[in-house]
């Protein structure tokens, strides 16, 4: 408890800079929900090839070593940007060809749900696989991009530019979204696919896109999550989506699954109710947190804290 | 989609074939039947003293491989009941096998924070009934979720049970506990029948238990309880319409394979004489379940057929088992894409799925 309050505000701001990163990646849960009523469980791995699209961008094709190493904030900057755009591709790429393979045979047919469940299970299970036969079982460190200068502080925390960076772009890409969803032509046709699939087909969307939509859009923010995962943790590994993926679901149950704002609140939320929560009863005990609290609004509030469905969106 | 409905055609076709020898089966007189089935089960027990050429396993014990096997039947059976049966899609069935083997080691080992040292014939007991309570605990708050939900928390479940074990003192943390009792029991010549080299007596007493498991749950099947799971996998708000206590039954079949689950744990680490975290990762998890859906949840050939290929496969094929997770994920894919009933289907749900597919897109919004 002492520890708690001693460094609380430290807290806060980590768990901030960790809940928006679960916040990108929850939305990707999100959308897929509202539109087809499905846990995308191969999302996770969405992220992880993400963050390995992003590794090999610096390393193998600009050949920066992994640990620190100086560079100026210019190209710094064009590095991030560049393996963003790197990550953003190859994850909207994997979610695509997920909901190819994996879920447009079985939709065709209407098969039960627990069908697509198991579908994704293996899916995610093969992709993960794949990266460890590929690159191995072992993690892979990202080079040192940004280094860390405090900016300005909050309380007694120091708050670092890599954090600002992490949070603001975390919340640009978010609104931008909720923009794209709510404004634009397309979002129209995702909100009317998941208000009732059947009739917006009736109306003329064109319901395969907009589903193949909205599973890009969940891989492109799982890409940028997967960049700024690697700048902030510095490291990834074939399974690295399992953990953050089940943290994220919670993240999209807390707010509310299928809600995009419910993912933002959501996701910041679990990442501080998981560091006061670890700071209480220990870190090693940081993920039973996060299980718990799943287990807890499941039972208490299934709807999460905005309420569910992206069709209902406020318009 | 021309694929798939040739794919489907060639389905049909086969589920036929399945069919026909069904009903051919159905005609061999009882004692024939009876007949059949005491040769198999006597060549099945004999498998590792004949040590079958093309089957053994050259780059390890064989009858150690068929222990191994043995515990996947078992632990598939268990988890048959869960999916198979009631249709709750259980990924953390792991959480209850660890509290089975972690129960056996607490209880059982002289060297436990406990350090009682029971002897095995009361472990067992222990075991079961330590799962089962943890199936009521993990089942009570959350059977009432949609099945989607419903898995997912159960993923959180296997990995809590697990993640305990690591950070616990009492339960060894990362170390885990040795020394484990083992079954009692004593050859002719006064030393231990279950010894630490000797796997076979080890495969026997497994494969004892699955044949009381068997005839348990085939009586299960058949019973009051039985029928109402098949309502509630089929239509829960229907079979609560037409009053089944579903809550209650749900809660049954997770109770019931808990205790499968728990005594597969207690069976696992009594052989092992040890236990520690590595041996409860989440992915063994998904492995169970890939098992039962392959064979064809809800039929006990099917499941135990599948448990076979998942378990003994990768041994048979030791460099196949840098790519079995990745064979077994794909092949899940595959599977649910061209036969979701799974290779050998249980009659009754392969219909479900048939008339789920004619039903076409009001199923997905369940």
């Amino acid at each position: 408890m002492d520890f708690l309050i001693h460094n609380f505000w430290e807290l806060t701001v980590t768990g901030l800079t960790l809940g928006s990163i679960y916040a990108l990646i929850a939305l990707g849960y999100t959308l897929v929900y509202g539109v087809l009523r499905l846990i995308n469980f191969a999302h996770s791995e969405v992220f992880m090839v993400g963050t390995f699209a992003a590794l090999l961008t610096l390393t193998q094709v600009f050949g920066l070593p992994s640990g620190s190493l100086s560079i100026s904030t210019i190209s710094a900057i064009g590095y991030i940007i560049a393996a963003g755009v790197a990550a953003m591709i190859a994850s909207g790429a994997t979610a695509m060809a997920l909901e190819r393979v994996a879920y447009r045979p079985l939709r065709r047919r209407g098969a039960p749900t627990l069908v697509f469940l198991i579908s994704a299970i293996g899916a995610s299970l093969a992709l993960s696989e794949l990266f460890a036969v590929w690159r191995g079982r072992n993690q892979e460190s990202f080079p040192d991009l940004v280094n860390p200068v405090t900016l300005f502080n909050l309380g007694d925390a120091e708050v670092t530019n890599e954090q600002v960076l992490i949070i603001v772009s975390a919340v640009v890409m978010m609104v931008a979204l909720d923009q794209f969803i709510r404004r634009s032509r397309l979002g129209r046709g995702v909100r009317a696919v998941a208000q009732d699939p059947d009739t917006a087909a009736l109306m003329g969307v064109n319901k395969d896109r907009v589903i193949a939509l909205t599973f890009l859009l969940g891989g492109l923010m799982a890409g940028v999550a997967a960049v700024l995962y690697g700048l902030r943790i510095g490291t990834t590994v074939y399974n690295v989506g399992f953990i953050l993926g089940v943290k994220a679901f919670t993240a999209a149950v807390l707010g509310g699954i299928g809600n995009l704002r419910g993912a933002l609140v959501g996701g910041l939320l679990l990442g501080l109710v998981e560091n006061y929560g670890s700071a209480i009863i220990g870190t090693q005990w940081k993920d039973v947190v996060a299980y718990v609290a799943l287990i807890v609004i499941l039972m208490f509030r299934p709807t999460g804290i905005l309420g569910e469905s992206l069709g209902r969106a406020r318009v | 989609m021309t694929a798939l409905d040739k794919a489907r055609a060639a389905d049909g076709r086969r589920i036929e074939i399945v069919g026909s020898m069904r009903r051919q089966w159905d005609q061999v007189p009882p004692v024939g039947k009876f007949g059949v089935l005491v040769a198999l089960l006597v060549l099945i027990y004999l498998l590792p003293i004949i040590n079958p050429p093309i089957l053994t396993t050259p780059e390890s014990d064989f009858a150690t491989v068929l222990f191994n096997v043995s515990l996947f039947v078992l632990v598939a059976i268990g988890l048959n009941v869960v999916i198979g049966m009631a249709g709750l899609l259980d990924l953390g069935y792991i959480g209850f096998y660890a509290v089975g083997a972690y129960s056996m080691a607490v209880f059982g080992s002289p060297r436990s924070q406990l350090a009682v040292a029971y002897p095995w014939l009361v472990c067992i007991p222990i075991a079961i009934a330590l799962a089962m309570v943890s199936g009521v605990i993990l089942g009570g708050p959350t059977l009432r979720l949609r099945g989607d939900y419903l898995a997912i928390v159960t993923l959180g479940f296997g990995e809590i049970v697990r993640l305990i074990a690591v950070n616990s003192d009492a339960l060894g943390s990362a170390r885990g506990i040795r020394g484990i009792v083992r079954p009692p029991g004593e050859k002719a010549n006064g030393r231990p029948l279950f010894g630490v080299l000797d796997a076979k007596p080890y495969y026997w007493l497994v494969l004892t238990i699955i044949l009381i498991i068997i005839l348990g749950v085939r009586n299960l099947e058949h019973s009051r309880v039985g029928r109402s799971w098949l309502a509630i996998r089929e239509d829960e708000d229907a079979a609560a319409l037409m009053g089944v206590p579903t809550f209650r039954f749900k809660l049954w079949a997770f109770a019931i394979g808990a205790a499968v689950g728990g005594l597969s744990g207690a069976l696992f680490a009594s052989k092992q004489g040890f236990v520690n975290p590595e041996s409860f990762k989440l992915i063994t998890s998904i492995l169970f379940v890939a098992a039962v859906v392959l064979g064809g949840s809800g039929n006990l050939v099917g499941v135990i057929l599948g448990a076979v290929l998942v378990s003994y496969l990768p041994e048979r094929f030791r460099g196949f088992e840098e790519y079995r997770y990745l064979v077994f994920g794909a092949a899940l894919v595959v599977l649910m894409i061209f036969r979701p009933q799974g290779l050998i289907p249980n009659r009754r749900r392969a219909a479900e799925i048939a008339e789920g597919e004619e039903g076409a897109m009001p199923s997905v919004t369940t």
